[in-house]
């Protein structure tokens, strides 16, 4: 997609190739952790799509707020708004599915995994974003994407929830 | 007006008391306590927030339990941690508050926690230091004791989420207590529609009804179908006073029993700051009872004084909140 091409796709469409992509890694030990907000927005429509496939019975999942290990702490400070992590399952020997919204810098994905070997040792974890704005900063990179969008610096790309809870993708150019 | 607590851009500096600070800093304070819960729960209760940080407890008056909770939430948030217990060593010497500050901040401090007998030294404090170190008051005199107050309100909130829709009683020495002040202001400001106050009238501060509070000098009447029974410690240094008669006589008007509190409504809790006078002013059957979240109070401590610490440390640059991964 051309860098400035602002006809975005359709984040239901990308969502259900994202589960396509995703089945064939799920195992009897394999547990889904979406990042707030999009992550987990992601993650409980994943985890509906997902349940016809046998394995994925009654997957075990949580969720992250990198807040308190975010490397830019020192500089911005807290976010007014954030939540609790809930990981209500043993991390130890788990395939940990990490979903994202937004792939950018790869620190956030840092951040989040970090705070994941605060809770045990995964057996495996795997990153899988709906989009790829190309921009990582960090030997970090989604295994899994729906898409591949490269954007400028200027450019932010955000999923939203629609009231009506289905998602989209929204593209906001920074005023300078 | 100028609220040495917040800084240019309505963000929180110093931790100084609960007078002052809007609605919105509260609850962030609140929220943020929350999501600290979960880490003490985790097989590794730490996170890396404050990793190179030195947090200084300095504690002019002793208070075990205080210091014990700000000791623990600063290392779990990995900062290095030094106590001080000054009234035992430089200002025994004769070094002034600032001089004892001035050379920890050369030792290149960045965070003091204090507790102090006078009221308003913490203020004093927050004054003297540079922009990028930050004071929390852990108790001066009859003044403030912002972070007790701060998680009696999130005890509150924990077991009766809806604020709005509260009864609440304070019970006991209100006049010698920093942390009734605190308690007030933060259930006010928070939107609880009705804050009792029960005392004796030697122990009340005169005009106490001018917080917003409604004032019952009789257990009965006071307690009546109230949601929160919030105990006071009755300082064992006032019984010998003309305030009160006996520690017996108080217990016998003012002591809360199983009796009294079934006064409250069945489902009400009881908080109490520790630590406690059993027999003075509440039964051992009612601190040990089912109603009672006494020790649920003192971990939820420590979730608070993380979240004021976090808050406080963070976002020394100038760039706006928020941001993409």
């Amino acid at each position: 997609m051309n860098k400035f091409d602002t006809t975005l796709p359709d984040a239901e469409v990308l969502l259900k190739t994202l589960a396509q992509k995703l089945k064939p890694l799920l195992q009897p030990n394999t547990a889904l952790v979406g990042i707030h907000s999009g992550g987990v927005w992601l993650m409980h429509k994943l985890l509906v799509l997902l349940e016809d496939s046998i394995t994925a019975n009654a997957i075990e999942h949580g969720t992250l707020d990198v807040s308190f290990y975010r490397d830019d702490y020192a500089q911005r400070g807290l976010k007014a708004e954030n939540r609790p992590s809930q990981i209500p399952f043993d991390v130890d020997n788990k395939h940990i599915i990490l979903v994202d919204d937004v792939f950018y810098t790869g620190r956030t994905t840092r951040a989040a995994m970090n705070e994941l070997f605060d809770y045990g040792r995964p057996a495996s974890i795997t990153l899988v974003a709906l989009v790829n704005r190309c921009g990582r900063e960090l030997p970090i990179a989604p295994q899994i994407v729906a898409a591949e969008i490269p954007l400028d610096a200027e450019q932010n790309l955000q999923l939203i929830q629609h009231a009506n809870g289905t998602l989209g993708l929204e593209l906001i150019n920074k005023p300078f | 007006m100028n609220n040495p607590q917040l800084d240019k851009d309505g963000r929180l500096r110093h931790l100084l008391s609960i007078e002052g600070l809007p609605k919105n800093i509260l609850n962030q304070i609140l929220d943020t306590a929350e999501s600290f819960v979960g880490v003490a729960e985790r097989e590794v209760k730490k996170v890396p927030l404050l990793r190179g940080k030195t947090v200084c407890n300095l504690f002019f008056e002793n208070s075990t339990r205080t210091r014990t909770t700000f000791e623990i939430a600063a290392k779990r948030l990995s900062a290095d941690v030094i106590s001080l217990n000054v009234s035992t060593s430089s200002q025994s010497k004769g070094e002034t508050i600032l001089d004892t500050v001035d050379n920890l901040i050369a030792m290149h401090a960045d965070m003091f926690v204090v507790r102090h007998s006078q009221s308003g030294a913490a203020h004093f404090i927050a004054k003297h230091v540079p922009d990028h170190i930050h004071v929390i008051n852990a108790g001066d005199g009859r003044h403030s004791h912002p972070t007790q107050g701060l998680l009696d309100v999130f005890t509150i909130r924990k077991y009766k989420p809806d604020l709005h829709n509260l009864r609440v009683a304070i019970v006991g020495d209100v006049l010698h207590s920093r942390v009734a002040r605190s308690e007030i202001h933060a259930l006010t400001t928070l939107g609880v529609p009705e804050v009792r106050v029960i005392a004796p009238k030697t122990l009340l501060p005169a005009h106490v009804e001018k917080l917003g509070v409604q004032v019952f000098h009789d257990m009965k009447e006071g307690l009546k179908d109230v949601d929160v029974v919030m105990m006071l410690r009755l300082q064992n240094e006032r019984m010998n006073g003309a305030m009160l008669p006996s520690a017996q006589e108080y217990f016998k008007t003012y002591g809360l029993t199983q009796e009294k509190l079934s006064l409250a409504k069945p489902d009400a809790i009881v908080l109490h700051p520790g630590p406690m006078n059993r027999g003075v002013e509440i039964d051992s059957s009612v601190a040990d009872g089912a109603q009672s979240v006494i020790l649920p109070q003192v971990t939820y401590g420590i979730a608070i004084r993380m979240a004021v610490m976090a808050i406080l440390a963070g976002g020394q640059g100038n760039s706006s909140h928020g941001g993409q991964a």
